[in-house]
């Protein structure tokens, strides 16, 4: 591959990139990555132990959330 | 310093310096805003750059060898150690909320320079300090909050004033948010209809993510953002229409509405409501607040308010009554100083933090952009002609309520607005001729210059209107979300404090001085007491939710019905509340920086606690003893009950009359009590600082051990070339977590 055609791809690669750390960002930012996360977490640790779908996990996070209130409070 | 970076900074200084040069100098014409952003910036990155340096590693010693309590006592949930970049997203969006809106649009009234040089030198010595700072010691002690540490390292009698403060200033804070609101959608239909269409989008949100995609929450929240942009579209048509009158609602209405929406939403689960809304304002704010930047960055407004007006030395102005010091401080509040700010420094932040040294760019970086928010609101409320702001923020028994009038009383104060001016600004927003008079409360002064900056980048005067609506909203729905959270907040320190009743009631139940009859309908009470513990039991939940709404509900309702205007009467005691929450926090600070011995570095809290005591302190007594009754709440009530007792006012004249007497015992009354349960608490802090200075032996921290950390991760948003070597070593790309520039097989936050 010559230096021209290196030059295009990176360019080419340039957006996409930016694209993906902003969608990293995003997910990073949602907590929507929660889920993968807690799945790596349960392999690595308990690998026989059954994985929680998606939905029961997300429910769960999200009613564990209701218990304290003090997380999550908004200021003025 | 190398010889380059001298010269970057030198020329910082310089063009801060000429900001506040041509900002302090400029007289009698139109000053740029170019000139306040460049002050504010230039201030911004020379304290960022030198002092919280300073802090972070000469008088807190962080330690990046050090765990911390996200790394410790990680679970993936609460404890999880989180990029710094997102970290202070997190953090900005918490800290984040109406008061710095609001808290420069009201000082506006003495110009724009008093403010602008409280809300850039407060944050940078005060505000951010003690967001820092709180931060760091909270790490320092897995995690804990603000009122826990005061109990450990102060004393049960500090932590019992502090908790019932905490508890008071929160009712406060959500009846005078609440105002804010109210004052923006009374009498119209279009932000009336918008805000409440954002109900439903909010529920669907919450069963989108429950049921149809769990987890989802980027493309709900998109979703739900072009719902909402519809919503405000579709005011406009719902106001034109015949439906126009069932949304055009008074005061009174609005506040039954609003406290039914509060108890509800507060007893709801979080998902259905709460959740999906947040994620809605999240979106909204950051949004918003970037759109604004921008628009003011490229647009660079003229500022029509004089740099200071009369109302700063005459401390009589319209908008809030009393002098330049204390009463500027007080306003501002939020945008340089907020107590609250302690709460989330000290609650969710400290658990995700990768690295104690991060504490700086997240607590003092995220308070910087807070600020800049304010500043922002300074200058939205500072774009508008003058006339024009004083007749929105006046209330009507000082202007009158007709045009005519209020554009004869706004020229005697020297500003001139004629009432065809006033009126074509009212239907250039889609209001009522006199829609704009007296829309008191700061968030519809602010929503008509973004409106007019907005308009002059897209879509010129046709779309006033809709940036103005779009501003509103933008407002409403975090100040809701922040009812939903304060009530909730509010609620479960009910619980535990009725909790916390059951072993005393049975200790006085067991006495021997009990009667019998009472100790037995107190053995019945006993278990039930113990019940409000536990946060699922429903009729608990019910209760002290109720109580909570009941308590802001009538302070609203006060608001709504004071013939001196609420935002008037009610923001300085919401102000107060606010910096003295802070003296708190400062009073925690400065303890914990003097047990831990370092008392030579005490005054970087210290100071900042000193000069808040007085402005507070100052703004109190004025407030409880000054002879002025525009001022002080005793000597209104002694006029008020004085005209009572003359006998000459009858019917709906002397209704008023008794309103007022009433509703300045309790607010004068509520300015003392919060006095005195500051000054208890910052006596009690003088006593443990004695004893360490005496005793340094004797003074323990309740520091969590030191434990290595094993993460890897750079201090500042972007890394240093030493830290993207350290990275590289460990097999991470440059970015840290960023997938695509992983190289290593490795975590990158493990």
């Amino acid at each position: 591959m010559n230096a021209t055609t290196a030059n295009t791809a990176a360019t080419a690669a340039a957006p996409r990139r930016a694209l993906a750390r902003l969608w990293w960002y995003v997910r990073e930012f949602t907590g929507e990555n929660a889920y993968d996360r807690y799945v790596e977490r349960a392999r690595r640790e308990h690998p026989d132990a059954p994985v929680l779908d998606r939905g029961t996990f997300e429910r769960r996070r999200a009613d564990g959330h209701g218990s304290d209130p003090r997380e999550g409070f908004r200021c003025c | 310093m190398t010889p380059k970076s001298i010269a970057v900074w030198a020329t910082v200084s310089v063009v801060a310096g000429l900001g506040w040069a041509m900002l302090a100098l400029a007289r009698g014409e139109e000053v740029s805003a170019a000139w306040m952003v460049a002050a504010a910036l230039g201030s911004y990155a020379i304290g960022f750059r030198f002092y919280s340096k300073f802090i972070q590693y000469r008088v807190l010693k962080a330690d990046r060898t050090r765990a911390t309590p996200a790394e410790r006592l990680t679970d993936g949930v609460d404890f999880h150690p989180t990029d710094r970049r997102v970290l202070l997203g997190h953090h900005f969006a918490a800290i984040s909320g109406a008061g710095p809106l609001v808290g420069p649009v009201l000082a506006a009234q003495m110009g724009y320079l008093p403010g602008t040089i409280w809300i850039v030198v407060g944050v940078i010595f005060a505000g951010a300090v003690q967001d820092m700072v709180v931060l760091f010691f909270s790490t320092r002690r897995d995690g804990k909050s603000l009122g826990r540490i005061a109990r450990e390292e102060i004393g049960p009698i500090g932590g019992i004033a502090g908790l019932i403060a905490v508890f008071s200033i929160m009712i406060i804070l959500i009846a005078v948010l609440s105002l804010v609101v109210l004052n923006a959608l009374a009498e119209s239909a279009w932000g009336t209809f918008s805000t409440a269409l954002s109900i439903p989008i909010a529920l669907f949100m919450g069963i989108y993510l429950r049921w149809l995609r769990p987890g989802r929450v980027a493309e709900v929240s998109l979703l739900g953002v072009g719902m909402l942009m519809l919503a405000i579209v579709a005011g406009r048509w719902v106001a034109e229409s015949s439906w126009a009158s069932a949304f055009t609602l008074d005061k009174s209405t609005l506040v039954i509405w609003l406290v039914i929406y509060g108890f509800v939403a507060s007893v709801l689960p979080v998902w259905m409501l709460l959740a999906p809304r947040d994620y809605l304002s999240t979106f909204m704010k950051i949004g918003t607040i970037g759109m604004l930047a921008l628009g003011i960055l490229f647009t660079l407004p003229g500022m029509k308010m004089d740099a200071v007006t009369d109302f700063a030395s005459r401390g009589d102005g319209p908008v809030f009554a009393g002098s330049l010091f204390p009463f500027v401080f007080i306003t501002i509040a939020c945008g340089a100083l907020s107590g609250f700010h302690a709460l989330i420094s000290s609650g969710t932040t400290p658990k995700m933090i990768q690295k104690e040294t991060q504490v700086r760019t997240i607590g003092y970086g995220g308070m910087l952009m807070e600020s800049s928010v304010a500043v922002m609101a300074m200058i939205a409320a500072c774009v508008l002609d003058p006339g024009l702001y004083f007749a929105m923020n006046a209330p009507p028994n000082i202007i009158g309520a007709d045009l005519a009038t209020v554009s004869q009383t706004i020229s005697q104060w020297g500003f001139s607005i004629t009432p065809d001016q006033l009126a074509e600004a009212a239907r250039q927003v889609h209001l009522d001729d006199e829609g704009l008079l007296s829309r008191t409360g700061g968030a519809p002064t602010f929503a008509l210059g973004v409106a007019s900056i907005f308009s002059g980048v897209i879509g010129g005067s046709g779309m006033m209107a809709f940036w103005y609506h779009f501003a509103i909203m933008f407002e409403v729905l975090f100040i809701l979300t922040a009812i939903d959270s304060g009530t909730r907040v509010g609620r479960f320190m009910l619980q535990e404090v009725i909790g916390t009743t059951e072993p005393l009631v049975g200790k006085a139940r067991r006495a021997s001085w009990m009667p019998e009859g009472l100790g037995r309908l107190l053995g019945r009470a006993e278990p039930v007491l113990g019940k409000f513990r536990d946060v699922g039991w429903l009729p608990g939940v019910y209760l002290t939710s109720a109580a909570v709404v009941v308590a802001w509900g009538y302070f609203l309702w006060v608001g709504v019905h004071d013939p001196l205007g609420g935002i008037n009467q009610l923001f300085p005691i919401f102000g107060i509340s606010n910096q003295l929450l802070a003296a708190v926090a400062l009073t925690v600070c400065t303890v914990l920086l003097i047990k831990s011995g370092r008392l030579k570095w005490a005054w970087v809290t210290g100071v900042p606690l000193v000069w808040d005591a007085v402005v507070t302190l100052t703004a109190s007594w004025q407030k409880v003893f000054s002879d002025d009754p525009r001022v002080g709440f005793f000597s209104q009530r002694a006029v008020n009950q004085d005209k009572i007792d003359s006998g000459e006012f009858s019917g709906k004249e002397l209704e008023d009359l008794e309103t007022i007497v009433t509703n300045t015992t309790v607010q004068g009354t509520l300015s003392a009590v919060f006095a005195l349960l500051i000054i208890v608490v910052m006596a009690d802090a003088v006593r443990v600082c004695v004893k360490a200075i005496r005793n340094p032996e004797t003074a323990a921290t309740h520091e969590a051990p030191y434990e290595e950390s094993q993460i890897i991760a750079p201090d500042g948003l972007v890394a240093t070339k030493e830290e993207k070597a350290e990275l590289a070593a460990a097999g991470l790309g440059p970015g840290g977590g960023i997938p695509e520039q992983r190289t290593g097989e490795q975590e990158p936050a493990r």
